[in-house]
């Protein structure tokens, strides 16, 4: 079982570099790159679903690489957290795979490879039980971020990928300060040894927060959210979904760890948290009321959900945390699912502004189900995940008598509904008044095989114009296929709830009582 | 004391040069910010243990901390790798490659909807051959 820890970081890291040694030069879609990306993106999940089955049973795996003592080894660890968060991320990299071949953006050759070392990075600061490492491995996935955001076609791509970067080396650098802080006072970055010590002591709790600060940066919380938008839009489709499913929730799952283990749901920061929660629902939400494109939408309503979830780390009761680790899983796969049809109506019409687009219902029949399926979950209406998510942080709430957060949640999900219905009507529902949009994706195929072609941001992006062919059938289905997966998922999901709830469970058990897991990583 | 002095100094410059328009003084902000926090992390094991972190190497002198200078290699990697990237993007800013007709982003006509004035760009005319526009301006 220990052994299998190391497979979600070694095998897509193994796999990227092979994928690089043998790499081609040219653009193009490379059936090698893609199974190679498909095969161990799936491997994970499998891998991360025996780790989540075992945590379930109660059993914690260790490993200490190489086996040093536990004050200087690298310690992984899965705990049913960690495992449910590894089932997320690697169904989120899985399904963005295929759907890249839906977009055509696997045809840059680098494509896939920074994809499987971003989701190494993501797997390792999951599975990590030790502040620098897992400052390490937020970089191993940030670097690959960098590159990908300015692999999108945007012509704002290099402006959006300067702030995106800056940002980010900003909190990181921040992030570093923080854990030599917390080294300097304590002597030890492992989590395990650390435990309680920011609810003991001024100093650590300093140093603590700082880092904590850091994640909140990285998770886009309001006041420390208008990167999110502006950066993240210039990326192409499938790395949006990607970004959105990753990124931010990693620093979500820092901000939990940190919060549950240092400081040992410290009631003193809780209004703090909940003061943030609210903010960051109500200024995501409202941001996203005055958006005019689709991923400018669903970018705002990201800052949004992410309030809800720190709704549940600021109540830090056992109901709190399993309420927003199931409203969390639920809602980034509802939240690819909303990504990959705007995603797929760019890639077909050229563009994803409402006031371009409008009476696409009847012409694009699965896109708007899968639309309409995953909004309904994000608006949280029965019988779809979000209303199970919803409810349950609603009386969550109720239960810890915060009455002011329960009122902001409701709002923020009632103006959530005005926005979609505004997206719904504007682009499948109203036909507009100069005829329906046209499809450019046949047309413009040569063209954007062309553009996607610069390796970076550096390289020379002239005389690439080589066509593709495109199996049309298999193409079609990678790109309207994820979509309508996730969108059945949100409604199984909510109806049959029970699975996710207890896994979320035995995650915020292991949060509300951190005992079993630092005895696991501090013991030998 | 010294430590952090040096530190709060770096600091200080880094933030200040951070937050400048131009993306290389931002590049440049980085790589103090960087030197601030590796000499902090490395003040963290202890400033007055100087001696080879080895075993019996080093007569009375207190070894030093090895685990800060083992973080600090690392941090350095990582700091050195994203400047170069940085570098990368100060240059792809001057002319976009992918711009069908070559000219230089104007971010003042930029289109709607991206934050353009959010993001360091340069303020001097631009010259494409010319990465370092930095020589002229006041230091």
């Amino acid at each position: 079982m220990s052994a299998l820890l190391a497979a979600p970081v070694l095998a897509p890291l193994l796999a990227a570099g092979a994928l690089l040694l043998l790499g081609r030069r040219r653009p193009g879609s490379s059936p090698v790159d893609r199974a190679v990306g498909i095969a161990v993106s799936a491997a994970v999940v499998v891998i991360a679903v025996v780790l989540l089955a075992g945590a379930m049973g109660g059993e914690i795996p260790v490993l200490r690489v190489a086996g040093w003592p536990t004050v200087v080894a690298i310690t992984f660890a899965a705990d049913a957290l960690s495992a449910l968060m590894l089932l997320l991320t690697s169904v989120v990299v899985l399904l963005s795979l295929v759907y890249a071949i839906g977009t055509g953006e696997d045809d840059a050759p680098l494509t896939v490879p920074l994809v499987l070392v971003m989701s190494a990075g993501v797997s390792g600061a999951l599975l990590t039980a030790d502040l620098f490492n897992l400052f390490v491995f937020v970089e191993v996935m940030l670097v690959p971020s960098y590159v990908l955001l300015a692999l999108g076609r945007e012509r704002q791509r290099v402006a959006g990928s300067r702030l995106y970067v800056t940002v980010n080396l900003l909190a990181s650098t921040m992030f570093l300060a923080g854990i030599g802080l917390l080294y300097g006072v304590t002597g030890t970055v492992q989590l395990g040894e650390l435990a309680g010590v920011a609810a003991a002591g001024t100093p650590a709790a300093l140093a603590a927060g700082v880092a904590m600060l850091a994640m909140a940066v990285k998770s886009a919380v309001v006041p420390f959210h208008s990167w999110l938008p502006g950066s993240y839009a210039v990326a192409g489709p499938a790395v949006t979904t990607l970004f959105s499913g990753l990124l931010t929730k990693v620093g979500l799952y820092v901000l939990f760890r940190l919060y549950a283990v240092l400081f040992d749901r410290d009631p003193d920061l809780r209004w703090l948290l909940l003061t943030a929660a609210v903010l960051t629902m109500v200024v995501g939400v409202l941001a996203a009321v005055g958006e005019s494109s689709i991923r400018r939408v669903l970018l705002s309503h990201m800052v949004s959900q992410i309030g809800y979830v720190l709704v549940g780390l600021g109540l830090a009761t056992l109901a709190g945390f399993t309420a927003a680790l199931f409203f969390l899983v639920q809602y980034v796969l509802v939240k690819a699912g909303l990504f990959m049809v705007g995603g797929a109506l760019r890639t077909r019409y050229g563009t994803d502004t409402l006031d371009r687009l409008g009476g696409l219902a009847r012409r694009e029949r699965v896109l708007a189900v899968a639309f309409g399926g995953c909004a309904l979950a994000l608006v949280g209406i029965p019988p779809t995940s979000g209303f199970v998510g919803k409810l349950q942080l609603a009386s969550a709430t109720v239960a810890a008598g915060a009455w002011w957060v329960t009122a902001a949640l409701l709002a923020v999900s009632l103006i959530t509904l005005v926005s979609m219905l505004k997206v719904w009507n504007r682009v499948f529902w109203v036909p507009p008044d100069d005829g329906l949009p046209e499809r450019v994706d046949e047309a413009g195929q040569a063209d954007e095989a062309g553009r996607a072609a610069p390796a970076g941001p550096g390289a020379g992006g002239t005389g690439s114009t080589a066509t593709r062919p495109r199996a049309g059938r298999g193409v079609r289905a990678a790109l309207v296929g994820p979509p309508l997966l996730l969108a059945g998922t949100a409604l199984v999901l909510g109806v049959w709830a029970e699975p996710l709830l207890q896994a979320a469970g035995a995650a915020a058990a292991g949060l509300v009582d951190p005992g079993d897991w630092v005895t696991a990583v501090t013991t030998r | 004391m010294t430590a952090a002095l040096a530190v709060g100094l770096l600091l200080a410059a880094g933030v200040y040069l951070v937050l400048q328009r131009t993306m290389l003084r931002v590049v440049v902000g980085f790589v103090l910010l960087g030197h601030a926090v590796n000499l902090l992390v490395l003040a963290a094991g202890g400033s007055h243990r100087r001696g080879l972190p080895l075993p019996g190497q080093n007569g009375d002198e207190p070894a030093a901390d090895p685990l800060p200078q083992a973080f600090v290699l690392t941090a350095i990697v990582i700091t050195f790798a994203i400047t170069v990237y940085l570098l990368g993007l100060a240059r792809a800013g001057r002319v976009d490659p992918e711009d069908d007709d070559g000219t230089v982003d104007d971010p003042g006509t930029a289109s709607a909807g991206v934050p353009v004035d959010a993001v360091p760009d340069p303020v001097t005319p631009p010259a494409p051959d010319v990465a370092g526009d930095d020589a002229a301006g006041p230091r």
